[in-house]
């Protein structure tokens, strides 16, 4: 599959660097740095180049992403309604920072702009299940939900 | 011609240039962050800007050509408010940390503020944090005083064509750094400090040396000796407000033997030992088919390059030592043996122009049973450096001569300094150890100058020997595919990592007068042009070495302290 994408594009043409890496995203769920030094090979860019490229645009993604992909919304509604809380709870409850995954790989924290959701502010979404007027209290509640999840999945 | 009026100034332009350009051609000043001469314009830093008549905002003068009739004012209140916002801002992401800064006195922000009369902090706030990149043997990277003008950058990917450090992240994150965060000595980077050259701060810096040479000449067990590269006698004055190009030798020498170094040898007796043995050594590739065409190695610069790119071309590059790794290993055996010396006494010091001299020094090819041939490398402005620390006032100096034996040195040497002095060196001495006779007109110009390629061809006995000098690792590369597809036509190429060779070394004075490298260039040829001996087999000093020694260049003996050997770079790269 993998192989595929370098085929795809011919050699030498810088004008396919981000279709490349967005391909290469889709089948690795991020971009190794194996991929990068490849890519750079391929097009004939400096690594630091295309580093830069895979850095500057927030759609890629440098470390793998966890089983669950919690957003945060931090849009305006959201911040009224105290959203920074929410997030400063998520990242003590998991141990990391916005943009970070959990050392189980079992958590991605990320935050959005805004989820068009505001008139149930503050909003978090957690892969395909949205949460609205979250308090703080409630969040490792609905943490536990996913570690069951994987618990459950693990027995079987 | 347009004409044009800028400041209320008639100015007569020509078509294409820009209006900085316009505005410099009458005198008037426009301060520049992000711009380079002869580069594409980026336009980013923002603080060239002007105000044009007719036009809704003001515009940056590098990026803009200049059009008939335009009216421009270069110093309105409107330019000047935005110009001190512009320096405010980047003053205010910044450590201001000025007074305990290696660039304190020669920092571009720093006379931004004072230029513009900077006197309060009106956007105090969040401060970007980096660490700083110490994972080099030769330079320091501290993004935290980086104010992101790009010019190591462009330095880094269109000048050298390394592309080792790149823009990444953006708007407060923005950082330049290496592939992956990781550091220096994991990128392309070949260490050769041309983008300190043209770091406005201290972002960029080479990692200093001084307090191993300070403990050593305190040291009262060590036998310390300095030797001087070349191409620091034609630029260490500058250092001191001295013209560009002002010959400082013998002021050199005094400051050393005052600073407490018991000997100061000059690196140019090394070059001219290197010539002997590399234009042997290139005699007999051509006589004995042997791998042509031929490299010089003098520069590890290029030597690194090669290593990390073309693994598969090392068997082209010349085995000798660079020069002051060959006075470093005869300092330490013929010197100390004649001297009475224990050569784990010696503590060799080399003045450089250079900062991959540092890291040349520490690779263990580099050594004799375990001891180093050189233990310490200084730049340049390092040595400016401690000379002012021990309360030398450089300009008063007396002149003072080298010691011997190992200060001798012909004219020959004196031109390694500079693009295709080493090829001119190589070639006085190749011609006579090949056909017997002299060359008549030992100025060879073709090889001179500061083309990014250069091309020679001499006749040698009926034998037409074809010579390229390449300027720059960025003019390289399409050498090297010559190479690799069997078309080179040459026998011996040098190659100089810095732009016009040493003289524009990493390790040189800061400073962005365009006409440094020319200036350099000349006082090394009225150096080589006033010596009696012009070449290398002419030298005395070099004639007893190899008969108290030696024996015959290229011998086993020669070989074992004078020649080493290469790495593959690319492979434990890609280990890592």
């Amino acid at each position: 599959m993998e192989g595929n994408i370098f085929q795809k594009y011919p050699k030498n043409d810088r004008s396919n660097l981000i279709a490349m890496l967005q391909d290469l995203q889709e089948v690795y769920g991020y971009l190794p740095e194996e991929e990068i030094r490849k890519v750079a090979d391929h097009i004939g860019m400096s690594v630091s180049g295309v580093y830069g490229v895979a850095t500057f645009y927030n759609q890629f993604r440098l470390t793998p992403l966890g089983k669950n992909i919690i957003r945060v919304c931090r849009g305006t509604a959201c911040h009224v309604k105290n959203s920074a809380n929410i997030l400063t709870a998520l990242e003590n409850e998991l141990g990391i920072c916005a943009g970070q995954t959990t050392r189980d790989k079992l958590f991605t924290l990320e935050t959005v702009a805004c989820m068009g959701a505001c008139s149930i502010a503050p909003v978090i979404n957690i892969n395909d299940d949205y949460y609205g007027r979250v308090t703080v209290k409630e969040i490792p509640k609905i943490l536990n939900k996913y570690k069951k999840q994987e618990q459950a999945v693990s027995i079987e | 011609m347009i004409e044009l009026t800028i400041n209320d100034i008639k100015v007569k332009a020509e078509e294409g240039m820009t209006i900085l350009e316009a505005a410099k051609s009458v005198g008037i000043h426009i301060p520049t962050l992000c711009y380079m001469k002869d580069l594409f314009p980026s336009g980013a830093c923002r603080i060239c800007v002007v105000e044009v008549d007719g036009m809704r905002n003001l515009i940056p003068s590098c990026a803009y050509p200049v059009k008939e009739g335009m009216k421009i004012q270069t110093n309105s209140s409107r330019v000047r408010v935005a110009r001190k916002t512009i320096i405010e801002l980047l003053i205010e992401n910044h450590p201001q940390d000025c007074l305990i800064c290696v660039r304190n006195k020669n920092c571009e922000l720093q006379d931004l503020s004072e230029r513009y009369n900077i006197r309060e902090h009106r956007y105090v706030g969040e401060k970007k944090n980096h660490a700083i990149d110490i994972s080099s043997p030769s330079m320091e990277r501290d993004p935290a005083k980086c104010i992101l003008c790009g010019r190591c950058v462009r330095t880094c990917n269109e000048i050298q064509k390394i592309g080792a450090i790149d823009f990444t992240n953006r708007g407060f994150k923005s950082n330049v750094t290496t592939p992956f965060n990781k550091g220096l000595n994991v990128s392309d980077c070949i260490l050769c400090g041309q983008c300190i050259l043209v770091c406005p701060t201290a972002a960029l810096r080479e990692r200093s040396h001084a307090k191993e040479v300070v403990n050593a000449l305190n040291d009262k067990k060590k036998f310390t000796v300095a030797q001087i590269a070349p191409a620091v006698r034609a630029t260490l004055g500058e250092e001191y407000n001295l013209p560009i190009g002002t010959n400082v030798t013998g002021k050199i020498i005094t400051g050393l033997r005052r600073l407490g170094f018991d000997k100061v040898f000059d690196t140019n007796f090394g070059a001219d030992l290197t010539i002997i043995e590399e234009a042997t050594e290139l005699i007999n590739r051509l006589s004995n088919g042997g791998t042509i065409p031929m490299f010089t190695s003098c520069c590890p610069g290029w030597i690194k390059f090669a290593e990390q790119n073309y693994p598969h071309l090392l068997d082209h590059i010349s085995t000798c030592k660079s020069p002051h790794e060959m006075e470093g290993a005869i300092i330490k055996s013929y010197y100390a043996k004649k001297m009475g010396l224990n050569p784990e006494d010696i503590f060799v010091v080399s003045i450089m122009p250079c900062t991959v001299k540092k890291f040349e020094a520490s690779r263990p090819e580099l050594s004799e049973a375990k001891l180093p041939d050189v233990d310490a490398v200084l730049t340049t402005r390092e040595l400016v450096r401690l000379f002012k620390v021990a309360g030398i006032d450089f300009n008063d100096l007396p002149d003072d001569e080298f010691d011997d034996p190992l200060g001798e040195s012909t004219g020959a040497a004196a031109i390694f300094g500079t693009s295709g002095g080493v090829m001119e060196a190589a070639l006085r001495t190749a011609y006579f150890k090949l056909s017997g006779k002299e060359l008549e007109n030992v100025d060879l110009t073709d090889v001179r100058g500061f083309d990014g390629v250069k091309e020679y061809s001499v006749d040698i006995n009926g034998t037409t020997v074809n010579v390229a000098v390449v300027n720059g690792i960025g003019n390289v590369r399409g050498i090297l595919e010559q190479i690799e597809k069997g078309e080179s036509k040459y026998h011996f190429i040098e190659v100089m990592a810095c732009p016009g060779g040493c003289i524009n070394g990493g390790g040189q004075p800061i400073h962005q007068k365009p006409e440094k490298v020319e200036k350099r260039a000349r006082a090394l040829y009225e150096i080589d042009a006033k010596m009696k001996h012009r070449k290398s087999h002419e030298n005395e000093s070099l004639k007893k070495l190899y008969n108290e020694f030696l024996g015959e260049p290229n011998s086993h003996l020669s070989h074992e302290l004078l020649h080493t050997t290469y790495v593959n770079r690319k492979k434990i790269l890609e280990e890592l």
